[in-house]
């Protein structure tokens, strides 16, 4: 059930940003650098209730991008003002910063929302690549036998023992650092696909293969259904349950390694704002860790991602039982 | 097994330099050259044709990798560009550095993962044993590059640990080895917390699968006190299945310190096969490559070794003789 919302939560984020996102993700705030959250405050000074609002800061030392907050007027918050959803009345001297401003003064929470549309889109892109050519050479090589099962055998046994991190790193620096973001993306897409398609292969193919000697697909052979129906009908189907749990260890991984690549500088170029760009910041200023924490969030939102897919794997018992049922059925 | 373990040997070899040959080629088709990367655009021509020449950059790519693999055969890998160093001094040098940090990591989520495995296994109610499995479950949601963001935070902020490299500037009086055991502490915590997580769960399941056996039950009818029927005897039996993931795990350590190693500045490979990358230092690349591809195919074959020795068919016998007191 958490795992579930967590999952919601981080995929409507992803899909609504313009519209709930207080900014745009490249919207700059001169003076704003790396600048504290603006808490939403309810009481005032006075003690007295009053609609949202927020202090703003006001830089005390330009050198140490301290900030203080500048109570002597409350800037309230305007809802289903400009097209989002919720944003400060002042936007110019008061903007609504719900987790801070980066080292250029851009809004964390916003580009948080709009690196989910990336770091998210990405993952499940590559995941459906990897899924896609997994199920059809995993398919292929569990129908077939013989020699085109020996042939992909040994090819994904080799891109399993490859040190995946570095191909990565390796296919990436072949190419130049300036790629449009979209070459970027369909290139990372295109590398993470071929890394994780062997795991699906394999799984396939041993389920393939041991459905295929089954009374109901010796059946339907004999009634003359061709390979591919029979292959894309009766035997694809009966590892539905393995790719779905393989579909959810790989979107983690594949989430972590877009950070890793761009936490170095190989993966997106940084005005595009993907949740590795955004914990780049860190890997080039230390007070990032001491004095900016809320520059980090991109991990906290890493980590709520994969928890809620990991705690999805957990509770959905009849999809993780599901592939070993169908090894376990050709034993007797 | 003496075939057995040629063939696997054989494949190694060939992984090896595959993976080292390939990053070669890649890292000399990238745009730019180490050259380029080191003099700048102010350089005149001379000059980089000098330096060109004398790194063997001026040669064909065919005839670079023809160069290179020749000299690789007699174990010459060339020399990196950066350092000035051959690249077969510097890797063993880095690889240790990750070595150090892998086996540490390894180490610690043992110690760690298989007790409090054991105790959430053998008896599945009770406060302790969900809070750990809790506990587990949140670290499995952390790799190794959300737990050293999160590791460096908290040393950040509280000044416990040393955040970044693995020695200190200037020795402290108290030795070069305690210095040394402070810088590993994070990064091998790091890596360590997810893998102890793994670590809890594995060893859990195959407890509670053997504690429903009957030779369990048996021996508690028998009136052996349960801490002993759990720590001698159930352990023993429950040991085989983890002892499987073992070697897999070395290969995933291997990956995951590459995330580690760059964010707390450890002086690894991933560390160095990174730097190499930027600069384009395309000898130290490939052996770089090389040694990550050596480190892997020793995990996998690590692994095999241990499944296959701790297939029952094969150790039936000899386990059941060992586990008499």
């Amino acid at each position: 059930m958490l795992g579930t919302a967590l999952v919601a939560i981080g995929v409507t984020a992803a899909a609504a940003a313009p519209v709930l996102a207080p900014h745009a993700p490249d919207e700059r705030f001169a003076g704003m650098l790396n600048a504290p959250p603006t808490l939403p405050h309810l009481v005032g000074d006075d003690g007295s209730w009053h609609a949202p609002f927020v202090y703003r800061w006001r830089l005390v030392n330009q050198l140490e991008q301290q900030y203080e907050e500048d109570r002597s007027q409350r800037v309230p918050l305007a809802w289903l003002s400009q097209g989002h959803v919720i944003q400060s009345s002042d936007e110019v001297n008061a903007p609504l910063l719900l987790l801070g401003a980066d080292s250029f003064g851009r809004d964390v929470f916003t580009r948080l929302m709009f690196g989910a549309r990336i770091s998210l889109g990405l993952a499940a892109t590559a995941a459906l690549g990897a899924v896609l050519a997994g199920t059809l050479l995993g398919g292929l090589a569990g129908y077939a036998g013989g020699a085109l099962d020996d042939v992909l055998m040994r090819a994904t046994d080799f891109v399993m023992v490859l040190p995946a991190m570095y191909v990565a790193l390796a296919l990436r620096a072949v190419l130049p650092l300036v790629l449009t973001p979209s070459e970027v993306f369909f290139l990372l897409a295109g590398i993470f696909a071929v890394v994780g398609a062997p795991f699906v292969a394999r799984g396939v193919r041993a389920i393939v293969r041991t459905e295929r000697r089954l009374e109901y697909a010796v059946a339907a052979e004999a009634l003359g259904a061709t390979s591919a129906r029979l292959l894309l009908r009766h035997l694809l189907p009966a590892a539905r349950g393995f790719v779905a749990v393989e579909v959810t260890l790989l979107v983690p991984a594949f989430i972590v390694a877009e950070a890793t690549l761009s936490y170095v500088g190989l993966g997106f170029p940084d005005p595009i704002a993907s949740w590795g760009t955004m914990l780049h910041d860190a890997s080039t200023n230390i007070r990032v860790f001491a004095d900016f924490p809320w520059l980090l969030s991109p991990a906290v939102a890493m980590f709520l991602v994969v928890l809620g897919l990991n705690l999805v794997l957990q509770g959905d018992r009849s999809a993780a039982a599901f592939a070993p049922e169908a090894l376990r059925r050709t034993s007797p | 097994m003496t075939r057995y373990l040629a063939r696997r040997l054989a494949f190694a070899l060939f992984l090896v330099v595959a993976v080292s040959s390939a990053s070669f080629v890649l890292a000399r088709l990238a745009p730019g050259d180490f050259v380029t990367e080191s003099l700048g655009s102010q350089a005149s021509r001379q000059a980089i044709e000098r330096e060109r020449a004398r790194f063997g950059l001026d040669k064909s790519i065919a005839a670079q990798y023809r160069a290179w693999l020749a000299a690789a055969v007699r174990l010459d890998f060339g020399r990196s560009m950066q350092y000035d160093r051959p690249v077969s001094d510097l890797i063993p040098e880095r690889a240790a550095n990750t070595a150090i940090l892998a086996l540490a990591a390894l180490l610690l989520a043992t110690a760690v993962g298989l007790p409090l495995g054991i105790v959430t296994g053998s008896r599945p109610g009770g406060v302790i044993p969900s809070t750990i499995r809790s506990a587990s479950l949140v670290l499995l949601s952390m790799p190794p590059l959300l737990t050293s963001l999160l590791l460096v935070f908290i040393a950040a902020r509280t000044g416990w640990l040393p955040i970044a490299g693995m020695r200190s500037a200037s020795v402290p009086a108290a030795g070069a080895a305690l210095d040394l055991l402070h810088h590993l502490v994070l990064p091998a915590a790091a890596i360590a917390l997810p893998l102890a997580a793994m670590m809890e769960r594995l060893q859990a399941q195959a407890m509670t699968e053997v504690v429903g056996e009957p030779f369990v039950r048996a021996a508690l009818a028998r009136g052996v006190p349960r801490s002993r029927v759990i720590w001698r005897g159930a352990l023993k039996a429950a040991l085989r299945p983890v002892a499987g993931v073992f070697g897999l795990v070395i290969g995933t350590l291997f990956s995951g310190s590459f995330a580690v190693e760059v964010i707390t500045a450890w002086p690894g490979l991933g560390n160095l096969m990174l730097q190499a990358l930027r600069a384009r230092d395309i000898y130290l690349v490939a052996g770089c490559a090389g040694a990550g591809a050596i480190f892997l195919a020793f995990g996998t074959m690590v692994s095999d070794l241990a499944l296959a020795a701790v297939d029952p068919r094969a150790s039936e016998t000899r386990s059941d003789e060992g586990s008499a007191p």
